[in-house]
């Protein structure tokens, strides 16, 4: 904050004078000659004030602005849109709309100052004042205030207990009491009360919503597509209490299911009442429109700040944007029309003359896994339009079209249940049919008939000619770079699938083949593999595929056929489809020696085993480091010695720890409340017990887990592919969550689980996925996968697994007892097994020469590869003729000098 | 690439490598077809590698039965790795893949079919017998450079390791 404070000195205390003169003297301030910075101050930092700032800096090359954002929150603007996300998983950082080197700092060119709402606007002095006293000058001022929740005036709306849905810091109260509370409920089923209503559920509480309409979503959705909404609501176990007004809200002793917390009962007006831990309001959003009230500016009837097409108020050097503005008549509660407003200013204030002409209403939303769309006029209010309508019951499906009378020309429309076609079909209203009504409802659009000025994403106005161009032109070829380079499909997302179709029609190919050899994706060859009962590489591809396979295939197949159960690793053809890590069961490192890791479940060693594995790091010469995953690792053996290191730690009980497998590495725990003072449940035995149950099982890439026993969290479960953080309840379940390149957290699935459930829950999901992900795609990025097939991942997820919509769970289940029940270790049958044996040999002629290209120095008391750390490659005169140890061929280099042949002195049982 | 192949009639070792014993305490290695193992010792797919006068060649016994021979040294990461990769086929051509970072070389060209400036030594090799044999050449290799004249070797190196009767290192 203090950065802000001596920032803002420039800004404050002056008044009309020139006292512009600091800015331009200032060295860093923009080109010289460019004229008197003038100052923009933006009263609000929401999205949309925060758009403006990216649109004033892009654009604004010469530093004609200085600007000074001023924010009631305590916090940088942040993606609002995705706040629910929050609460399962997402953090704050991750949901800041201000890149780092912006935030807290702010720079010459742009102050920000959260936490500080202006409380007043003097037009005649043109200056704003702020909640702490802060007086700053404007020559533009834009309000970007947005709107507040409305809670409507009940009685008891203001009881401790009862919350609004908005902020972050809303979320964390929410997050809070739902910690004591079972049941929850909404007061208000449209837009934002069904998001409400999702992150009640995804905080674990029976969930009710309250709707005063006859219907939910009654701003988008008819009679027909509300209903259709409601059976797919209540099948997800919320309850639905529509066409239904609160009368009051009184404090009752407590919530019924849990007798610890503090309850709420809520009165109906028809007598009924329902007794509830929370109550949420979410009915609706009003301008946050007092500081122009308070100054005189025209305000609308029922509130918002009125302003011409420009976006400007009554007063010329004021604007509004966003929420707050009502132009035309109308507000706009969505974020794509506040971005066309922040657009509209931004040039403006450049320059320009942009207007703002109304804006695309089209919402598409994903709302408790039940996809909800609505564009044009869906209502069917234009005079002698027609409705055609298909209905799904079954399915939970609802699409309804409005057309002109004479069926020629698309008005709008309404998708429930599936809106995939959504995307397209918005793009065609006032466009004419290009088929019949019922053809374009049932099939879809053409997307190939899209015409360039064709808008695809409407949150950031992107029309499918950029779309083209950035594939043809800028040689996007996926959907990431298309959203990186134009940013399509960034906010909402609905625009994802629209995206993939003109990407296929630019000729770029989204094949899911596995490669060259098999057209079938991975997912589709692990079916045609458990169904077909073929168990052997030249069986599947000659069936299936083409040519002798390759290091993509040939493994993706290796993984299959061992998450299938087909006996030992190296059996007979499997042998040659394993990497060189399976196949030597060990982990190849850059000088072509191994490292070993034994299992140790839970992280949790005697020390009578740990003096073994040091025994036998000392023995072998082995480098030795702790890992990530509560473990120790061993570098720096030979192929040859493998076996005779594995027969050490298998005679102390040892076992693999497949830390050369695409499979489950380790379960991380913390000490848990058998030692902590803090834990809760015993974490320790949880994750040994998960680790035993699914050590072993090959999947699409490696697993990790992580076990906490309290909500301190301290074995980072949350960073694991699936995770369990204990509560005073049971556990709590986490999933899709990596470390690594793109750090995830794990997204909360599931929440007070007894330990059966917890297993049953984690069977069922590492099974999904093992059977339905792509070749090396980690839990999030399968996740992911989900949401963008499926409108939200985990809430499929929650469908098939939970609620077992594919009926395949007894299935999964089955899977994996086959598998606990099938478990061997892989190292202690290769000792038991010559043949396998007989493969861990240096050389074929010279089975016991140690290959001589391995040398090693020793830093900090223990060996490391000689050569290669520094420059990336061995040094190519290190390979013969070191047969009894001495070595010489690199002696004469500079760099670090050997001190260890390949035969360093070992000690053999 | 020179080859040129040496006819002496020196004594075989057990590998198959003809030597001269010149009464000097050196031996000489004759370059040329070299016995390295049994054609069984070679699993389907799968490499092996054998230390050939100081020289590791990859062998890779193919589906079709075919034997490949090229140098075990992966020019990328500098590690003698190559016969552990996965064998397959890109398009018609047999390849290896580096088990180390996943380039592809071609068994009969020795090319990088991910970077074509870089190739590894290609060996001739036969099966005579039930028994592999490659073709060691004389003279410089173009590839890794692993082979520079296969020569003489003072004798205090020679045979000390079980099996190592193939003490020569490049000169």
């Amino acid at each position: 904050m203090s950065d802000h404070d001596a920032h803002l000195d420039i800004h404050v205390d002056t008044h009309l004078a020139d006292h512009r003169d600091d800015h331009v003297a200032d060295p860093s301030a923009g080109t010289a000659g460019a004229g008197r910075r003038r100052r923009l101050v933006v009263v609000g930092h929401g999205m949309v004030g925060q758009r403006l700032v990216e649109a004033i800096r892009e654009r604004d090359r010469e530093g004609r602005w200085a600007v000074t954002v001023l924010g009631e929150e305590p916090r940088p603007a942040y993606d609002r849109v995705a706040l629910t996300s929050y609460l399962t998983g997402t953090t704050a950082d991750e949901l800041s709309l201000v890149p780092d080197e912006h935030d807290g700092e702010g720079d010459d060119d742009c102050v920000v100052r959260t936490g500080d709402p202006v409380v007043a606007i003097d037009r005649s002095a043109r200056c704003v004042t702020t909640a702490s006293g802060v007086v700053v000058e404007y020559d533009a001022l834009v309000l970007a205030t947005g709107s507040a929740p409305f809670v409507p005036p009940i009685p008891g709306a203001d009881l401790d207990g009862c919350f609004v849905y908005r902020t972050i810091d809303d979320l964390d109260a929410i997050r809070d009491r739902a910690a004591t509370a079972r049941t929850g409920a909404v007061v208000g089923g449209g837009l934002l009360g069904l998001e409400a209503a999702n992150a009640l559920r995804s905080l674990g509480l029976d969930t009710h919503v309250v709707e005063f309409a006859p219907r939910l979503m009654p701003a988008q959705v008819d009679a027909g597509g509300g209903e259709m909404l409601r059976r797919r609501i209540e099948q997800l176990g919320l309850t639905v209490h529509a066409d239904t007004a609160t009368e009051r809200i009184e404090a009752s002793g407590s919530d019924p299911h849990d007798p610890s917390g503090p309850g709420l009962r809520m009165v109906f007006s028809d007598g009924a009442a329902i007794e509830v831990g929370m109550v949420v309001f979410s009915a609706g959003i009003r301008a946050r429109d007092e500081l122009a009230r308070a100054c005189d500016l025209d305000v609308g009837e029922r509130g918002g700040v009125v302003v011409d097409e420009s976006c400007r108020t009554s007063d010329p050097h004021i604007w509004a944007i966003g929420e707050c503005a009502r132009v035309d008549g109308t507000i706009y509660g969505l974020v794509a029309p506040g971005y066309d407003m922040a657009e509209v200013v931004a040039d403006q204030l450049l320059g320009g003359a942009a207007v703002f002409s109304g804006a695309d209403t089209s919402t598409k939303l994903k709302l408790l896994g039940v996809d909800v769309a609505s564009f044009g006029d869906a209502h069917a209010t234009t005079p002698g339009s027609l409705e055609v309508v298909y209905a799904d019951p079954v399915a939970g499906v609802y699409k309804k079209l409005v057309v002109t009378d004479d069926a020629s020309t698309m008005l709008g429309g309404l998708l429930v249940g599936d809106a995939s076609s959504f995307a397209a079909l918005r793009t065609m209203v006032g466009e004419p049919l290009p088929d019949t009504p019922e053809q374009v409802l049932m099939v879809g659009p053409a997307p190939s008939g899209l015409d360039d000025a064709a808008q695809v994403c409407s949150c950031q106005n992107v029309s499918a000619g950029t779309i083209r161009s950035a594939i043809g032109d800028d040689g996007c070829c996926d959907v990431a770079s298309v959203k990186a380079c134009t940013k399509a499909g960034t906010v909402c997302g609905s625009c994802v699938p629209l995206i993939k179709t003109l990407l296929a029609q630019s000729g770029v190919e989204t094949s899911k083949a596995l490669c060259e050899h098999f057209d079938l994706s991975r997912a589709e060859l692990f079916d045609v593999i458990r169904v077909t009962g073929q168990r052997t590489f030249t069986e599947i591809i000659s069936s299936h595929g083409q040519g002798r396979g390759c290091d993509i295939c040939k493994p993706a197949v290796a993984s299959i056929l061992a998450s299938l159960g087909s006996g030992h690793i190296l059996d007979g053809e499997q042998a040659a489809l394993q990497d060189t890590n399976d196949h030597f069961l060990a982990n190849l490192q850059r000088n072509g020696t191994y490292s070993v890791v034994p299992r140790v479940p839970g992280g949790e060693l005697t020390p009578e085993k740990l003096i073994v594995i040091g025994e036998v790091a000392r023995d072998f010469g082995l480098y030795m480091k702790i890992t990530g995953g509560q473990r120790i690792d061993m570098f720096g053996a030979r192929v040859e010695q493998l076996p005779a290191i594995w027969r050490r730690l298998v005679d102390a009980g040892f076992e693999s720890g497949h830390a050369y497998g695409k499979a489950l590495r380790t379960v991380k725990s913390c000490v848990g409340s058998t030692w902590c003072r803090y834990g809760v449940q015993d974490s320790t035995s949880l994750a040994i017990m998960l680790e035993l149950r699914y050590r072993g099982l090959r999947s699409p890439h490696k697993i990790k887990a992580g076990v906490s026993g309290c909500a301190r969290e301290c074995a980072e479960a949350r960073s694991k592919d699936f995770g369990i953080i204990a509560s005073e309840q049971g556990w709590n379940l986490y999933v899709g969550g990596n470390g690594g390149f793109n750090p995830r957290h794990a997204q909360l699935f599931a929440s007070n689980l007894d330990t059966d459930e917890l297993v049953r829950l984690i069977d069922r999901f590492l099974m999904f996925y093992i059977r339905t992900a792509d070749r090396l795609q980690r839990t999030s990025a399968w996740l992911e996968g989900l949401d963008d097939e499926h409108g939200d991942g985990l809430a499929y997820l929650h469908r098939v697994i939970v609620d077992d919509d594919l009926g395949i769970c007894a299935d999964l289940d089955a899977a994996v007892a086959t598998h606990v029940a099938s478990y061997t270790d892989e190292w202690a049958a290769v000792l038991e097994d010559e043949e396998k044996l007989s493969r861990f040999v240096s050389f074929v002629n010279a089975p016991d020469v140690p290959d001589p290209s391995i040398q090693f120095v020793t830093e900090r008391d223990q060996i490391r590869p000689a050569g290669g750390t520094e420059s990336g490659s061995l040094p190519e005169g290190v390979l013969g003729g070191v047969a009894d140890g001495v070595p010489d061929g690199v002696a004469g280099g500079p760099g670090p000098v050997p001190v260890s042949g390949p035969t360093l002195e070992v000690v053999r049982r | 690439m020179t080859v040129t192949a040496e006819t002496g009639e020196g004594p075989r070792t057990r590998n198959g490598a003809r030597h001269d014993e010149s009464g000097t305490g050196r031996r000489v290695w004759h370059p040329g077809w070299v016995d390295v193992c049994a054609y069984d010792a070679l699993l389907p797919e799968r490499g092996a590698v054998a230390l050939v006068s100081g020289v590791q060649v990859a062998l890779f016994r193919m589906y079709d039965g075919h034997v490949h021979a090229i140098s075990n040294r992966d020019p990328f990461s500098g590690a003698y790795v190559l016969s552990r990769g996965i064998v397959g086929t890109r398009g018609e051509r047999p390849i290896v893949a580096s088990p180390m970072h996943k380039q592809a070389f071609d068994l009969l060209s020795g090319e990088c079919g991910d970077d074509p400036a870089v190739r590894v030594d290609v060996f001739d090799v036969r099966v005579r017998a039930g028994r592999v044999e490659v073709y060691i050449p004389r003279g410089e290799l173009a590839g890794s450079g692993e082979i520079s004249e296969p020569v003489t070797e003072p004798g205090a190196n020679v045979g000390t390791a079980p099996g190592a009767d193939v003490g020569t290192e490049p000169a």
